[in-house]
């Protein structure tokens, strides 16, 4: 293999694995926009779909297609169940207190998971088999493909869902200004649970479709929650483009240092790239000056 | 007499002399060293509780730091042969150092990307502990760490080991008492409860919420200094992300705003995985349990309580600390 076909290698690879941190980000922004909080669980949504598909096709014999389905279910309900055990009954919460009740339901989905599945990894075969598909000497597997079609999917859901539908624009109102919504007739409160219904779906489509690649077990959410985290800063806390832009864009650079500099410190680069946005340009690289100087982080 | 009994010295002398009666009645060798581990675990959470509680901001990333602490002192007395009175101020000279440095720009965010901030530098630290291999021994670690001596006595077991660390927690304690009750304290609890006004009367906001930082994570070395040289066996598991969070749960738990709070918090998570034998590795299960339910029903934690047969202390707790 010469260097290009090699670059071209890291690039798919970097392109598959930054879709699944795009798909995380945008779970990460539609709760920030519709709550204005950051739910530290994002990840665990992920970990959470590829755990119940594994049990349901592998232990339940389920079809692959019915399983993912009722994953994805399970995980929105599972969404909703969170909002409303452990949100709505909040009376002003301090940024705190909401920061370590999402990360005390981390643990709960954490916990809950060994408790259920243990702590092995577990495996679930690739949608359409596991045949590489060669692309001018690299090669690229038919689930990447998978992957790609569903991020695209999602986002061009996601836009109609905001720009189409009734509720989409209420939620949309929402993360504009909530009193204003709420003086105009809109149910801020079922917006919220409907923010996390939809984010906890998204985050369950990536758990289904990365587990035949990546394998799944119990600990998985937190760093991919955490690097989600990284490309959702990256393109912007809220902006659903940038997200998708910043995570793809995350997930070359791991790729590319994983191949060239080190692999064990491509956990490192989205991290780092986390912290040097934070620090420098905390509304995200597609945030005007003018933004950035007058919002606080 | 009252002055006495509320000033901070005789605070910390009572922690120190119950901690001491303690070990005289559980003798058990295991659970003196269970008892140890909550000495250590307090040194880090006393200062988390001073930033959390009193500065109002939150780190994830505390771990990091207690990690920094026992790695500096473990590599620099086994590979390159430093004495111990040595290592331990140079560990946490070289803890403070970075979170000095780091806390530069990560003090300027807040709230959620303040959490996030500290949660990616934590990470950063257990990765490179795993990968620097030729310093840390990488994921499995390095041992043959001596034990500590002072005045030509070696605390080679428990019981020692045990009055040494107590008498550490019972410093920090004093140390931190007097520091809410000075000038400093009012200042940070200013801060916690509005920023903006604080810093229009003259509170140098900045170099305030900084200085707590940095000495939470000088607490943290000292707590990973006594750990190393207390365990002689450093690997990066005991540094992760699951502890500094725990951390943050034993503060959250006993009470954000309150030193005893974090003591309280401390104790209880400490010592309930020992009664929880049966769960095994499902402790994570009932910490998630305990701090959801916590959050929802009581979010200022356990301290302060008011449990109904003991009304009178009730109210008389509410004011001191």
């Amino acid at each position: 293999m010469n260097l290009a076909s090699q670059l071209l290698q890291y690039t798919l690879s970097g392109i598959t694995v930054g879709s699944i941190y795009a798909m995380v980000a945008l779970g990460f922004n539609i709760i920030y926009n519709s709550t204005g909080i950051i739910n530290f669980a994002q990840g665990d949504f992920v970990m959470i779909g590829g755990m119940l598909v594994v049990y349901l096709h592998k232990t339940l014999h389920f079809p692959l297609f019915i399983a993912g389905f009722i994953t994805v279910i399970i995980v929105s309900c599972i969404g909703i169940g969170f909002e409303r055990l452990a949100i709505h009954p909040l009376k002003n919460p301090s940024v705190i207190t909401l920061i370590i009740i999402t990360i005390a339901a981390s643990i709960l989905f954490k916990g809950g998971a060994m408790f259920i599945w243990g702590k092995d990894s577990f495996f679930l075969p690739s949608f359409s088999g596991d045949e590489p598909i060669t692309v001018m000497n690299a090669t690229i597997l038919p689930q990447s493909l998978w992957i790609l079609s569903f991020l695209f999917l999602i986002v061009m859901a996601l836009m109609c869902f905001f720009r189409f539908t009734m509720v989409g624009k209420a939620m949309k109102a929402c993360s504009y200004n909530k009193r204003a919504a709420s003086i105009v007739g809109i149910n801020v409160h079922s917006m919220v649970m409907i923010s996390f219904a939809l984010s906890a779906l998204i985050g369950g489509i990536a758990g289904v479709i990365v587990t035949p690649i990546t394998l799944v077990d119990y600990d998985r959410g937190s760093l991919l929650g955490l690097k989600g985290f990284g490309a959702a800063i990256f393109g912007g806390l809220g902006n659903m483009g940038g997200a998708v832009v910043a995570g793809i864009i995350i997930g070359l650079l791991e790729s590319y240092s994983a191949g060239l500099l080190s692999s064990g410190y491509k956990d490192a680069v989205a991290l780092v790239i986390l912290l040097l946005v934070l620090f420098f340009r905390p509304g995200g690289i597609f945030a005007s000056k003018e933004v950035q100087k007058l919002k606080i982080y | 007499m009252k002055r006495i009994l509320k000033s901070s010295f005789f605070k910390s002398a009572t922690l120190f002399a119950g901690a001491v009666l303690l070990m005289a009645i559980v003798r058990n060798p295991y659970h003196v060293g269970i008892l140890i581990f909550l000495g250590m675990n307090l040194i880090i959470t006393i200062g988390l509780s001073l930033l959390m509680g009193y500065a109002g901001q939150i780190s994830l990333g505390q771990a990091a730091f207690f990690g920094i602490g026992a790695y500096t002192t473990g590599i620099l007395t086994t590979k390159l042969g430093f004495p111990i009175y040595l290592s331990c101020p140079l560990s946490i000279l070289v803890t403070v150092s970075i979170a000095f440095a780091v806390g530069i720009p990560t003090l300027r965010l807040r709230g959620h990307y303040l959490a996030m901030a500290t949660l990616g530098l934590g990470e950063i630290v257990h990765i490179v502990f795993n990968e620097l291999l030729s310093l840390t021994g990488g994921p499995s670690g390095f041992g043959n760490i001596p034990l500590i001596r002072i005045f030509g006595m070696e605390l080679d077991n428990d019981y020692k080991y045990y009055i040494f660390v107590w008498a550490i927690v019972a410093f920090i304690l004093f140390l931190s008492l007097n520091l809410i009750d000075s000038r400093v304290g009012r200042a940070l609890k200013a801060i916690h409860k509005e920023e903006q006004t604080a810093s229009t009367i003259g509170v140098n906001t900045s170099r305030l919420k900084l200085s707590i930082f940095v000495l939470s994570a000088g607490y943290a070395a000292l707590a990973g200094f006594l750990y190393a040289h207390f365990v002689t066996f450093l690997s990066p598991g005991t540094f992760s992300l699951r502890f500094s969070v725990l951390l943050v749960t034993m503060v959250a738990v006993g009470g954000m705003g309150n030193i005893w709070g974090a003591v309280i918090g401390t104790a209880l998570l400490t010592l309930l995985p020992e009664y929880l034998r049966f769960f095994k590795d499902f402790d994570i299960l009932i910490y998630g349990v305990i701090l959801i339910s916590i959050m929802i029903l009581r979010p200022e934690g356990l301290y302060g309580i008011k449990i109904p047969w003991i009304k009178k202390n009730a109210g008389k707790n509410e004011n001191d600390g």
